[in-house]
């Protein structure tokens, strides 16, 4: 009895041992943003070109992380990308003027939101949507209206 | 040239038999596994200590220098670009979704698959599963599946923990030898590892925790009841193994990019 | 061919209407090309200790794991109780198997079980007994054989002649109705035989089981065997008393029986002719 003891005690500490390690991998090494808030609002955005942006992408303000992308799908309506996002909760006071971008971490990171606070008295609320919004940057697309545009620059 | 085919048409037919008798072993061992899981726990319990707490050594020392030399690779390579902050990200990629997996796989196979078929291969020899039939004691259901099932349980959490082991020992050699920032390798790391990679990890060490003791109990009930055939069980065990884990992690990435 | 019933035991379900608790007939049995039974007919009585006796190599042990269904004849049919076991689904086989124990060359212990636990081992699988209980049955069962003061060792630390004695109290745990033992007398010391064959004797006489004794070793089944089937050449060569056997006059009892190196049952294997061999005019 003594030996089916020690076994059982063994086998339950390397569980044990291995579900700390496996909770250590989903929790340490991923979701860099450290958003894991349970308590969130849902708001919406149309752009016209979200570049890479995917899902569990960070919503950020101030380079503060106050959100994440829920969902990225095309609109085969309105012919453009709608993002659904969901901010933290205690975020209630966020002007419903912001404007919403897609930027770039770093010269070849990731693709994020940022937000910028506009000035309005009504806040985003569950179910707003942001109405000003600027597309990612595609590379292609610079590079190509850098050509344009130092050949005919006065054309605009 | 009558007898050449003859011998080619045997040899395809023993390889189809084999292959048939494998998949119905496969299936018996999973329409027990459920009874044997809820009707004795114990004999499964024992099996995940012989298969997983008795592994744990081996796993760990192997995991901190894979873990330790990806880590000076990785820093070697990435400071021509001066990219040595993005040293934990190859690490964790590579041990998360690859070397995890794979290495834990060979490992467990050379350590725990050898010990299962040879302890069942001796079984055999020494008439102890004609005995239990004997006993009426059905010896797939008493002596196969709850090996089957320790091994099937531990493997993932061995996986996780060589992980976890070989993140540790990347950063022993980046931050404390190498002196990358610490802040840089974490958070890096954090941003570019996601939470399906971890699920890539897990479904790969789940299904090589399934092959690896299926081969493993496969071979030891199959052995030649003699000393040599028992030997030869063994070593066709980490072969035949090491093959499949291999192939499957090819199919397993492939589909899952 | 006289066999006398010295014990009857009724045991309900193997059918107590018959003395011939076991019954082959045209056995028939080949393993590849070879074939190891032809035309077998032999009977065991209930009660009786039956010894089954023939040169190495004959299939007693094949036979043995015929009667018990470990393997399948390819013709013929076994009767045990009446039931003819080629019919039987696997619970019925198990719920037959029940009834048997069985008593393996070496003993077949469980290596990862203590003493105590191989011979609790039929009874932790089939009965839902209190650990008491178990450890009160066991206890018994080891003392029977002489072996109580061996309950926690390993099978490990057993000489031979142990082993097959714990395998004896383990076969005996489930209180079968036969016993089978599988060359018991193979390789044991004179004062461990004398205790194996004093068991087979208490055993079936003071339980009123039925045993099977395979084995070759003729002076022991002698003082053993109420009744001796010789196997030769896949079928019976004769059977009988040991009494009735030492004095039969076919030539391949009298080999056997008085251990004369070549008979019927010959010296040499079979092999091509020795001078053409020797000198190379082997047309193979």
């Amino acid at each position: 009895m003594q030996q089916t003891r020690s076994v059982e005690i063994g086998t339950g500490l390397f569980v044990l041992f291995g579900m700390s390690a496996l909770f250590f991998l989903t929790t340490q090494t991923t979701g860099g943003d450290g958003f894991s808030v349970s308590d969130t609002f849902e708001v919406e955005a149309r752009f016209e070109n979200v570049g890479s942006l995917k899902s569990r992408a960070p919503v950020s303000m101030s380079g503060v992380t106050i959100g994440r992308v829920t969902s990225v799908v095309f609109d085969p309506e309105s012919l453009d990308a709608k993002v659904t996002m969901v901010i933290d909760a205690k975020y209630d006071k966020i002007p419903d003027d912001s404007d919403a971008s897609i930027l770039t971490a770093g010269l070849l990171g990731s693709q994020y939101i940022g937000l910028q606070a506009g000035g309005s008295d009504t806040y985003l609320e569950k179910g707003s949507e942001i109405y000003f919004t600027q597309s990612a940057i595609v590379l292609e697309n610079l590079i190509g209206k850098f050509l344009v545009g130092s050949q005919s620059g006065d054309e605009e | 040239m009558k007898a050449l085919i003859r011998d080619i048409y045997n040899t395809a037919h023993e390889f189809v038999r084999t292959f048939g008798a494998f998949q119905l072993f496969f299936l018996r061992l999973l329409r027990y596994s459920p009874r044997v899981l809820m009707r004795r726990p114990r004999l499964v319990v024992k099996q995940v200590y012989n298969a997983g707490a008795l592994s744990l050594v081996i796993i760990m020392v192997c995991g901190f220098f894979v873990g330790g030399v990806l880590g000076l690779q990785a820093y070697a390579n990435l400071a021509r670009f001066n990219a040595e902050d993005s040293v934990g990200t190859v690490v964790a990629l590579a041990l998360i979704k690859e070397l995890g997996p794979v290495i834990t796989a060979l490992l467990f196979a050379g350590r725990a698959g050898t010990a299962l078929s040879s302890e069942i291969g001796l079984m055999k020899a020494t008439d102890q599963l004609s005995a239990m039939e004997m006993m009426a004691v059905n010896p797939v259901r008493r002596v196969l599946v709850p090996r089957f099932l320790g091994g099937v349980i531990a493997m993932p959490f061995l996986v996780a923990i060589f992980t976890c082991i070989g993140l540790f020992g990347a950063h022993v050699v980046a931050i404390d030898l190498l002196s990358v920032d610490v802040g840089a390798f974490w958070q890096q790391m954090q941003l570019s590892v996601d939470i399906d990679d971890i699920h890539e990890g897990v479904i790969k060490s789940f299904v090589f925790g399934v092959v690896a003791s299926l081969f493993a109990v496969w071979e030891g009930y199959n052995a030649v009841p003699t000393a040599e055939g028992v030997g030869r069980a063994t070593t066709r065990t980490v072969v035949i193994s090491a093959i499949a884990v291999l192939i499957l992690d090819f199919m397993i990435t492939a589909v899952m990019l | 061919m006289l066999c006398f019933a010295v014990l009857k035991r009724g045991g309900p379900d193997l059918g107590s209407a018959s003395d011939n608790l076991i019954e082959i007939r045209d056995l028939m049995y080949s393993r590849g090309s070879r074939v190891i039974f032809k035309d077998l007919n032999l009977t065991i009585k209930r009660g009786e200790v039956t010894a089954l006796m023939g040169p190495s190599g004959t299939g007693k042990t094949t036979l043995l794991r015929l009667i018990t269904r470990q393997l399948v004849p390819q013709h013929g049919t076994i009767h045990i109780g009446g039931v003819d076991i080629s019919t039987l689904n696997q619970t019925g086989l198990y719920e037959l198997r029940k009834r048997f124990g069985m008593l393996f060359q070496n003993g077949a212990l469980l290596t990862d079980l203590n003493v105590f636990e191989n011979v609790a081992f039929p009874l932790r699988e089939h009965t839902n007994l209190s650990n008491r209980l178990i450890r009160h049955v066991v206890l018994t069962k080891l003392h029977a054989v002489g072996l109580r003061g061996a309950a926690d060792m390993h099978p490990a630390e057993l000489s031979g002649g142990m082993a097959r004695r714990v395998a004896l109290a383990r076969a005996m745990v489930m209180d079968p109705e036969i016993l089978i033992y599988d060359e018991p007398f193979v390789g044991l010391d004179p004062i461990s035989m004398g205790v194996i064959v004093r068991l087979v004797r208490r055993m079936n006489d003071a339980l009123g089981i039925t045993s099977i004794v395979v084995s070759h070793d003729v002076a022991e089944v002698s003082t053993v065997a109420d009744c001796s089937y010789l196997i030769s050449d896949g079928k019976v060569a004769a059977s009988g008393s040991p009494d009735e056997l030492h004095a039969a006059n076919s030539e391949l009892v009298r080999q056997f029986m008085h251990g004369m190196a070549d008979g019927p049952v010959a010296f040499h294997f079979e092999a091509p002719n020795y001078a053409e061999q020797l000198l190379g005019r082997d047309t193979e």
